[in-house]
């Protein structure tokens, strides 16, 4: 039975299940929520997200959202096809668990801020902050230079392996670079450049760039 | 001692991991950094923290920073001692990590403005928050409320039956709003589930122990 992924590829968040999901080696099926239209907003869909947000995965009978909860849980359910993932010792998955706060606390407020004052307000026809932008992208490239930091001693962020804490940026950084045109806060910093030339390069997150397509 | 928290009272990051050391009954040092002179910047502690925040967490060799993740370690190195704060069962500690997520991703970005108007200002300067500010803020938390009020209708506990690190996440922002001021006390307990929910947590021993134990600043 293939686990069911209701979200959309062009989403942040759907995007890192599916690479998590691919790294694992699981089949799943991916099922379209038509964010323009708000169906994420719609009371079917709100039964199975009650905060009205993608993706939620189903698994059987088994239900989960929050793209990080639901990371981790393949991550357990399958530590045996990459143990490196979320780490095998205690201090391992410690770090791992950091760093993806990390992302999940420093990183992703301010990229979602950027994205949602550069594109998403612009598209609805609002007009942006943007002071809010400028300070999130002063903010970002502080980020940036304790990552580079971090980079300089290790060739991942949690240690010496791709886990999911690197996994976790994915989306993030493929948005800075494209639609919000930030790419110069990775490329003019030696470390954080030589990381997301080799974890964006990894086939699964590949294979999420085709799904784009 | 082998369990070090850099940090302070008045920080509920810091609470949040002090919380789950009296939870697990594990014995700790608590080592003041004081936020109001900009110790947490300091060159100190900014090599245990580059991102200049407490708490920062030692336990023997181990060193680390972020609360849940410190947190989650703490939850499975002493998996065996005191409160069962996450399941060994798979399908329940996945249960479990979706509502610490929600706490993460959802009352904390909904929360942090709340608490530093009424809150950090009067701890850190002696000065009172912002009530339009505040006002503003409330309709969001409250919309997040109802969601909440619909998950404990079905389940005694946020990620289950038994209390674990979701329902604990939540405590040190809990216990500051609701006795910070009336208003957000009737939030809370105007649902009556999350009522029910938030008189039960901040009534577990370890809850009292944590606040009654340091000296703990309530500001004027």
């Amino acid at each position: 039975m293939v686990v069911k992924v209701y979200g959309s590829i062009r989403a942040a968040c759907p995007q890192r299940v599916l690479a998590c999901l691919l790294e694992f080696g699981v089949d799943f099926e991916l099922i379209n929520v038509d964010l323009d239209s708000n169906e994420h907003k719609q009371p079917e869909f709100l039964q199975k997200q009650p905060f009205g947000q993608v993706p939620v995965i189903e698994d059987g009978d088994f239900r989960l959202f929050e793209s990080r909860a639901i990371m981790r849980y393949y991550a357990r359910k399958y530590a045996d096809r990459n143990p490196k993932l979320y780490g095998t010792t205690l201090d391992e998955k410690a770090l791992v668990d950091q760093w993806l706060e990390v992302e999940a606390h420093h990183f992703n407020d301010m990229v979602y801020t950027i994205v949602l004052q550069k594109l998403v307000i612009p598209k609805m026809g609002g007009k942006p902050d943007l002071a809010l932008v400028q300070n999130c992208e002063k903010k970002l490239e502080k980020v940036f230079d304790i990552y580079e930091q971090q980079l300089s001693k290790n060739r991942y962020l949690a240690g010496d392996c791709f886990t999911l804490a690197d996994l976790s940026h994915l989306p993030g950084i493929r948005y800075l670079i494209n639609e919000a045109e930030l790419g110069h806060m990775v490329k003019e910093k030696k470390n954080v450049n030589s990381w997301w030339c080799d974890i964006s390069n990894r086939v699964a997150w590949k294979k999420v760039m085709q799904l784009m397509e | 001692m082998a369990i070090k928290v850099y940090g302070s009272m008045i920080s509920t990051a810091t609470l949040r991991v002090l919380l789950c050391l009296a939870e697990k009954d594990l014995d700790y040092e608590l080592i003041f950094i004081d936020l109001a002179t900009g110790e947490h910047k300091s060159p100190h502690m900014l090599s245990n923290n580059p991102f200049g925040q407490i708490p920062a967490f030692e336990d023997g060799d181990i060193k680390l920073i972020e609360s849940r993740a410190i947190m989650q370690y703490i939850v499975r190195k002493y998996a065996d001692k005191g409160t069962e704060l996450m399941s060994s069962d798979p399908k329940k500690m996945a249960e479990q990590s979706v509502w610490m997520e929600v706490e993460s991703q959802k009352f904390e970005p909904a929360t942090t403005k709340l608490i530093w108007e009424l809150c950090m200002k009067r701890f850190l300067f002696g000065k009172k928050g912002d009530d339009a500010v505040v006002a503003e803020l409330l309709p969001a938390l409250g919309r997040l409320l109802d969601v909440y009020e619909a998950r404990l209708s079905e389940s005694k506990y946020l990620g289950g039956d038994g209390f674990s690190l979701a329902d604990l996440y939540h405590v040190p922002v809990i216990k500051f709003l609701t006795e910070a001021e009336t208003k957000m006390k009737k939030l809370f307990h105007a649902r009556p589930h999350v009522s029910a929910w938030v008189t039960d947590v901040l009534s577990r021993p370890a809850c009292l122990k944590v606040f009654c134990k340091h000296a703990y600043c309530k500001g004027g």
